[in-house]
């Protein structure tokens, strides 16, 4: 199965009832995603595009075994509701909520260390478009008609930016076996790190297209992963080259701090280690396809 | 969100951190007065603006007389002050702070981070406080201590005290510190602050912790559960546009070019205006109108892009997941109807519902420049900022 979810994985959807997580919900039903339950706290015993609605995630686990969940929780609930799904077995959660207060991840990120690795869950996110793997499943906020089945992976912070990726190798005939938005937010609960590690351990992917931006030291941990353990090729972009220093641009995160954080810096790290960096986002698709083409002749 | 230091003074003081003893002053009369008021034959003025490098910018002056006291204040009210953190047009300065002078012996720094590495709250302190904190985190990055806090526990007494001996403080300062260090902490995680910075916390010539400046930035996504944080905000200290694009949920950066653009997602955002440079042209400013935008909110942005005089074409570029490009659409077609734009716009729509938003625009016969991939838009917009507008 690519990485994350196929078309098996049953998958629960926190904050069904909301407009937005109505919409979504029925455009990954479409797709082919096996959504098997909502929740939504005092809405149980309801139904929402024919699934059932429990009042808690323990009782849709129990009831449908539900192995992921995907969570249009408003932030100043939105923590409670990760936390929530990591005690009830859940094995995999993508947080689309954007605005969730800073301390309230930190919160989380300590509360997912309760657990053994055996029986931590993953989370993907916050404010992020979630993951797909085209013509198998997807769960988030992606349109999934911009990417085709195939074999290289996306992992990017920025939602939008990932699209632009996805959809410039689509033009160019590149397919996707897996594209995972991280989330842009401070603090996240997978990294690059995290799901390039995935992505080398996937026989599904060919390659990894990595898409970062100024802020955070994500990406210098990345690169040295890549140094050390990937096989496959990478190519990257970093978004925010033309930034302003010092000012905030909308994320959260995309902070430029005083120590090697800029887009400039991150690009001479991942170069460093042999990942073939974009030189603008217009020609992601472009030097994808160009590595590719290199990987092939060798 | 930032604060004015007399606040964090005060926040701090409240939580048991010595701070001099001061007034806030309106004007140059009330200035003196508060001069009087605290007595003593030295003060020190302060111009309260949401910025640092005030002293050096001429923000902040020891006066040794009530007569110097109203005259410096005088200078600085009204005044835009430039600091090395502000841009060229500085900040206003209409309150100003004036304490008690402090005989100094030493001078220390303490900041209070979240480091997005550990993903947890750092502590950063240094026995070299002062204005030349930044070059020294460059220069002798291991003169600086740092701490990072485990929030299931928080910062234990043993922790603080460990941190203060390793500053060389003796005696009775470190149980002062640890008071400071536990006191900048609950701040810290109980009003969602971001950054708390003491600088300089000084050994006063008694050989008393003070701390004679104080910063706080909180978490704007916690507001909603901090209305006593909420209350502090000052919409003197912030650029107007970026406020109201705020108040409208949007998140607005003004810059100096020409190019407005308005983009969903940061990183899309970032990536479009790389490429506006590319393609030879300046971006007016940084726009991200966020997921789920309504017609309204489209228009909105319309409105804020071209509250910029400088703006001579508009970039739109969404590639929509939870946003929908017919949505994006109305909104395009609403502020042609509602607002005299004036200047060519070039929109680029892909993702969710982007046929029904095409069809719309081709429907309203709008003279939009319609552009396919990225590329296109950037280009796009950098040749029609070069031709005359049509009335």
């Amino acid at each position: 199965m690519a990485i994350l979810i196929d078309e098996t994985t049953k998958i629960v959807v926190q904050g069904i009832s909301g407009r937005i997580g109505q919409f979504h919900s029925q455009e990954m039903i479409e797709a082919g995603s096996r959504v098997v339950a909502g929740v939504t706290p005092g809405k149980g015993g309801t139904t929402v595009l024919n699934r059932p609605v429990f009042d808690t995630v323990r009782q849709a686990v129990a009831a449908t075994g539900a192995e992921a969940s995907l969570l249009f929780v408003p932030p100043p609930f939105a923590a409670d509701a990760i936390m929530e799904a990591a005690d009830c077995g859940i094995r995999t959660a993508v947080c689309v909520t954007d605005g969730i207060p800073a301390q309230d991840m930190m919160r989380v990120k300590r509360f997912l260390r309760r657990y053994p690795k055996d029986r931590k869950m993953r989370l993907i996110g916050p404010n992020c478009a979630g993951i797909i793997s085209p013509g198998k499943a997807f769960m988030g906020i992606m349109p999934p008609h911009i990417y085709t089945p195939g074999r290289i992976g996306i992992v990017g912070r920025s939602g939008t930016l990932g699209y632009e990726a996805a959809s410039q190798m689509q033009a160019l005939g590149i397919g996707v076996s897996t594209s995972v938005g991280i989330g842009g937010d401070p603090i996240n609960g997978s990294s690059f790190r995290d799901i390039l590690e995935l992505f080398e351990a996937d026989p599904e992917t060919d390659a990894v297209m990595m898409i970062g931006e100024i802020g955070g030291p994500q990406e210098a941990e990345a690169a040295a992963f890549v140094r050390d353990h990937m096989t496959k090729p990478v190519v990257a972009y970093v978004a925010g080259l033309s930034a302003p220093k010092g000012r905030k641009m909308g994320h959260a995160g995309a902070i430029i701090s005083a120590f090697g954080e800029s887009a400039q810096e991150k690009v001479e790290l991942l170069s460093a280690v042999g990942i073939t960096v974009a030189p603008n986002p217009s020609v992601m698709g472009e030097t994808m396809a160009a590595v590719l083409e290199r990987q092939a002749a060798a | 969100m930032d604060i004015h230091e007399y606040q964090a003074k005060e926040i701090l003081s409240g939580l048991g951190v010595p701070v001099p003893r001061g007034g806030l002053a309106y004007s140059p009369e009330q200035a003196g007065y508060r001069a009087r008021e605290l007595g003593g034959d030295a003060w020190v003025v302060k111009a309260q603006v949401h910025s640092g490098g005030r002293g050096e910018a001429g923000g902040v002056k020891l006066c040794r007389s009530e007569d110097e006291v109203r005259n410096y204040a005088a200078t600085l009210f009204g005044k835009q002050l430039v600091t090395r953190q502000t841009d060229a047009n500085g900040k206003g300065v209409f309150r100003v702070w004036v304490e008690a002078a402090t005989g100094i012996q030493q001078e220390l720094y303490l900041g209070l981070v979240l480091d997005r590495k550990s993903e947890r709250i750092m502590i950063v302190a240094s026995a070299h406080g002062g204005m030349e904190i930044e070059e020294l985190a460059v220069e002798d990055p291991e003169s600086l201590r740092r701490m990072v806090i485990d929030p299931a526990v928080g910062l234990a007494e043993y922790e603080a005290r460990e941190l203060a001996f390793s500053l060389g403080l003796k005696g009775g300062q470190i149980a002062q510190m640890t008071a400071v260090l536990r006191a900048c902490y609950r701040a810290y995680r109980d009003l969602d602050a971001l950054m708390v910075e003491i600088n300089p916390l000084v050994i006063t010539d008694a050989g008393e912790l003070v701390a004679l400046d104080a910063k706080m930035s909180f978490d704007t996504n916690a507001l909603y559960r901090r209305p006593e944080v909420a209350a502090l905000r000052d919409p003197s200290q912030e650029d107007p546009r970026e406020a109201m694009a705020a108040d409208n949920g949007l998140a607005y950066v003004g810059l100096e070019g020409d190019i407005g653009c308005i983009i969903n997602g940061a990183g899309l955002a970032m990536a479009t205006m790389d490429m506006i440079k590319l393609a030879g042209g300046e971006p007016a400013n940084f726009l991200d109108i966020g997921g789920g935008a309504s017609p309204e909110r489209v228009c909105q942005a319309f409105r804020t892009v071209l509250s910029d005089r400088n703006v001579r074409v508009i970039l739109i570029n969404i590639f929509a997941g939870i946003n929908r490009c017919d949505w994006i659409a109305k909104g395009v077609v609403q502020a042609y109807r509602d607002l005299n734009l004036g200047v060519p716009v070039v929109v680029r729509l892909a993702g969710t519902n982007v046929e029904e938003g095409r069809a719309i625009l081709r429907q309203s016969g709008l003279p939009l420049v319609a552009a396919d991939t990225l590329e296109d838009a950037a280009r796009a917009a950098v040749t029609a900022r070069n031709q005359p507008v049509a009335a």
